[in-house]
């Protein structure tokens, strides 16, 4: 059974068409890349996997259940995470604090027995701390745990958000972009945590331009030209793909692997 | 106990504030006026500097705690506490049911709706003058009395306020320090990675908002007892804006904040008898200062001043520290 | 009954016309720097204010001249606002500005309230106080008055903002500041005309209706929550249909007034801005926006 299951999926935002027709299935422990030119639609499809926009027709079926029509939070509730293209963070709160926001769903507590600070509250706390902790040394935060997150950079942040994913112990983790931005020393850093985070047992879905790191550590790819399907398979596959080759650059290209 | 360090501060300075200064006016009816904003204060923060919700309409749940107390104690004969908790209920059914669509708008939108709801509250409880007394207001509340011990003095209303504010600071302290103060901060963090980690904003945004009300509300009822009396002036938007102004004074997300905000905003007026044509202008003027200068308000601002001198302390020290060593080196090896 | 709406047709639109021209005010500024001004209100108190206390007593100005003095005092303090409160905090969150123009207004209020004290103020009517027969209801010559030079103003302003450089150069600061910056416009300069011009088209509205309604120092405030109201009922940054607010809600607040309860007039206001607000924010006239993740 595929772990994701897209069927149909059609969006258009006032007269614009961003995806039409979207298909393709995500199977189980794997890093999955959805790649494809710039305004090819790919944060518009994350938006739908996460709840956040609506599909006009289509469906998203994860572990067989339904998503399109859930708000947000219900879908993380199904074990999907997230982290973002323009980076999300919650610059109010220390790194801790963050990832320990992750840990919400894991957690069950509710405002009044905060208030009252009732015995409960205090064993959820110590057990939010520890699998915040877990998180942060996970993605090799250690050194950052206690510092607000506004003082820190851009690099580290990233990582932070997706620490903050993690701890929710999603069961897929959608990364929007996560070398953006990055340089070549902090994307071979992404590339491993990347790579560990499929090795514990989380599947991944992808977007990413950097094609490198794409190739590097994708088990398969999505092409997306224009909200459609492009073309699907395994990396080199998708590299010698002469209708890929063209929809990025119009002529022959050499990948730098 | 490291967390709750400050409220034992607050709880010491509270008790022991009396006793340095006995029978004075300003620590038992000012102490009392400042206690109210603050609890009042520490609300709106919950509301306005956690959660991220701007509301210009905050006397409105005020002034419906006090309204109902004073109507069912005044026309209707009710014993005082439990007009307390119909009040509360009230007004919690009442934010409950204006908190969704509210909430659903953001800034200047949200602003103007707070305002709007606050104004038209007001003007409701001027003009239903057969229930509420009309812009005379209602007069004749009668006092608290706890198992006998009767709330009748301003010495005996200090120690109710005093004992009112420590709970209202330690639930606030509570609920920040937990999962759903985190789900607070994150709603105003980034809407949005609040609800992918899980967290139903429009349900956390109605929550606060309730709690905020509620507090509200029981300070406007015991206000009312205290006073005896209840009149549409104290339930303005203009009391609105002060509140925010003390939360906004003190530090957005800061309850300590709320509290320095609210005994500084109700002294000053005291203080500003003298300038007394210039008291708005001052006021208008504070305002803006505090917002342009210090937007983090003084509570933090005061706390980043402290960190910046003592940082430059401590560098000049281990500079020095640094140049002592190089020089014992130099002599070492004999270099000039 | 007809010539009792026609009655409260009359007074909606001359009340109409001061909303309107608030909310214009309002809609320029926020068009220019995304700032809700809170202290509009005031330009109109410290332009109607200063006309009268200029052309009072035996040394005072003819009103013409009174006029226009007032008009440039209340347009160097929108400056004056812009420059020292608005653009020092530059970048700041919208709670902060919010309360920044919440201060400006209450400082004005009490600057306001130090120089003229709490006495009501009226100025002279420009023509003459002897009402009008339109049919059975009657109008004051200044109604009159207050309804032409609004028109005249917002078609100005119309005008400026579509066939001069000079508008359309704001209008560009407003869409891109940065891209402005680029073509070289100076956008510090044309943040201030934005503000003076807003602040005039205040002070005008103020001065055109101080012989109806009488002026003191907070007569600013409902005034400008309602011009607020009529820019959201418009559109928020849609400059004629913040017009169209006023005109709207001056009609509904005095239709409500006659019909309804005079003392319930502004909470009606308020209750259709809360609908609005709740069921379609970007208004009457203006455009629904997507947020970008």
């Amino acid at each position: 059974m595929a772990l994701l299951d897209v069927k149909d999926l059609t969006i258009s935002f006032g007269g614009v068409t961003a995806i039409a027709d979207l298909h393709f299935e995500v199977p189980e422990s794997q890093v999955y890349a959805v790649i494809g030119p710039n305004g090819a639609g790919k944060t518009t499809l994350f938006n739908m996997l996460s709840g956040i926009y609506r599909p006009n027709e289509g469906s998203i079926k994860f572990q067989n259940q339904e998503i399109v029509g859930r708000l947000p939070h219900r879908v993380a509730k199904m074990g999907i995470s997230r982290t973002f293209q323009n980076l999300q963070m919650f610059f109010n709160m220390s790194v801790l604090d963050n990832v320990k926001v992750g840990c919400h769903l894991r957690t069950h507590s509710h405002l009044w027995s905060a208030a009252l600070r009732l015995p409960n509250i205090l064993k959820e706390e110590r057990q939010a701390q520890a699998w915040a902790r877990e998180a942060l040394l996970f993605c090799g935060l250690e050194k950052y745990i206690n510092m607000p997150a506004d003082s820190l950079p851009y690099g580290v942040l990233k990582r932070v958000e997706i620490a903050r994913a993690l701890a929710a112990q999603p069961k897929l983790l959608l990364m929007d972009e996560p070398a953006a931005g990055l340089n070549d020393t902090e994307t071979v850093e992404m590339r491993e945590l990347i790579r560990r985070i499929s090795q514990a047992g989380i599947s991944v879905l992808l977007v990413e331009h950097n094609m490198g790191l794409v190739m590097q550590v994708s088990d398969r790819i999505l092409v997306i030209d224009y909200g459609s399907r492009l073309a699907e398979g395994l990396p080199e596959e998708i590299q010698n793909n002469p209708k890929v080759i063209e929809a990025y650059l119009g002529g022959e290209v050499q990948y730098a692997v | 106990m490291k967390r709750l360090s400050g409220f034992f501060l607050l709880a010491v300075a509270i008790v022991v504030l009396p006793f340095i200064f006995p029978d004075n006016y300003f620590v038992t009816v000012v102490g009392v006026s400042a206690g109210l904003h603050a609890i009042l204060a520490v609300s709106l923060n919950l509301l306005m500097g956690y959660a991220g919700q701007i509301s210009l309409g905050h006397a409105a749940f005020f002034g419906i705690g006090a309204y109902t107390s004073a109507i069912l104690t005044t026309r209707y004969g009710w014993n005082p506490w439990p007009t307390i908790l119909v009040g509360a209920a009230f007004t919690g059914v009442l934010a409950y049911i204006v908190a969704r669509p509210i909430l659903k708008l953001k800034g200047h939108y949200l602003a103007m709706a707070t305002l709007g709801l606050g104004i038209i509250v007001h003007i409701f409880i001027v003009q239903l003058g057969w229930l509420t007394g009309g812009p005379d207001g209602l007069g004749g509340i009668p006092t608290l009395s706890l198992f006998g011990w009767e709330v009748d003095s301003d010495a005996r209303w200090y120690v109710v306020i005093g004992a009112l504010l420590l709970i209202v600071v330690w639930l606030a302290l509570n609920i920040i320090d937990s999962r759903s103060g985190r789900a607070l901060r994150a709603l105003h963090g980034s809407e949005v990675a609040a609800e992918m980690m899980g967290i139903n904003t429009a349900a956390t945004k109605t929550g606060v908002f309730v709690l905020a009300a509620l507090i509200a509300s029981v300070a406007g009822s015991v206000f009312a007892h205290q006073q005896a009396f209840v009149s549409p002036d104290s339930f303005s938007f203009f009391f609105s804006i002060e509140l925010v102004t003390m939360v906004v004074l003190g530090g957005m997300a800061s309850t300590y904040g709320a509290v320095l905000g609210a005994i500084i905003l109700t002294f000053l007026p005291e203080l500003l008898v003298v300038f007394e044509d210039y008291e708005v202008m001052i006021f208008g003027g504070i305002l803006m200062g505090t917002m342009i200068f210090l937007p983090q308000g003084l509570f933090v601002g005061l706390q980043e001043l402290l960190r910046k001198l003592t940082r430059r302390r401590q560098r000049a020290a281990q500079a020095a520290q640094a140049t002592e060593a190089t020089k014992q080196k130099e002599d070492n090896h004999g270099v000039a | 009954m007809f010539d009792q709406i026609l009655q409260f047709l009359l007074t909606g639109i001359t009340v109409g016309s001061t909303y309107a021209l608030v909310g214009l005010g309002f809609a320029i500024i926020y068009n220019a720097s995304d700032v809700v001004n809170f202290s509009q209100g005031e330009f109109v108190m410290i332009g109607a204010m200063s006309a009268v206390a200029l052309s009072a007593g035996d040394t005072g100005l003819p009103l013409w001249a009174a006029a226009l003095a007032a008009v440039l005092i209340t347009t160097l303090v929108g400056m004056a606002l812009q420059r020292f409160a608005i653009a020092p905090a530059r970048g700041a969150s919208v709670v902060t500005t919010i309360i920044i123009t919440i201060g400006a207004s209450i400082f004005l209020r009490g600057v306001a309230l130090l120089v003229w004290g709490k006495d009501l103020f009226a100025l002279p009517p420009f023509s003459g106080d002897d009402p009008i027969q339109i049919g059975n209801a009657t109008v004051l010559p200044q109604s009159l008055w207050v309804m032409g030079g609004a028109a005249v103003l917002v078609f100005g302003a119309q005008y400026f903002f579509t066939h001069t450089t000079l508008g359309k150069a704001i209008l560009a600061c407003s869409c891109n500041k940065t891209a402005a910056h680029l073509v070289g416009i100076n956008v510090g300069v044309m943040l201030l005309v934005a503000y003076g011009l807003s602040a005039a088209l205040g002070a005008m509205a103020g001065i055109l209706v101080a012989p109806i309604t009488f002026a003191s120092y907070d007569t600013g405030v409902m005034l400008g929550l309602k011009g607020f109201s009529a820019a959201i009922l418009g559109g928020m940054g849609n400059p004629m249909g913040a017009v169209a607010g006023g005109l709207l809600l001056g009609l509904i607040e005095s239709l409500s007034a006659g019909l309804i309860s005079s003392g319930y007039k502004d909470a009606i206001g308020f209750i259709i801005l809360l609908l609005v607000l709740f069921f379609r924010p970007s208004g009457l006239f203006g455009k629904a926006s997507v947020e970008r993740v």
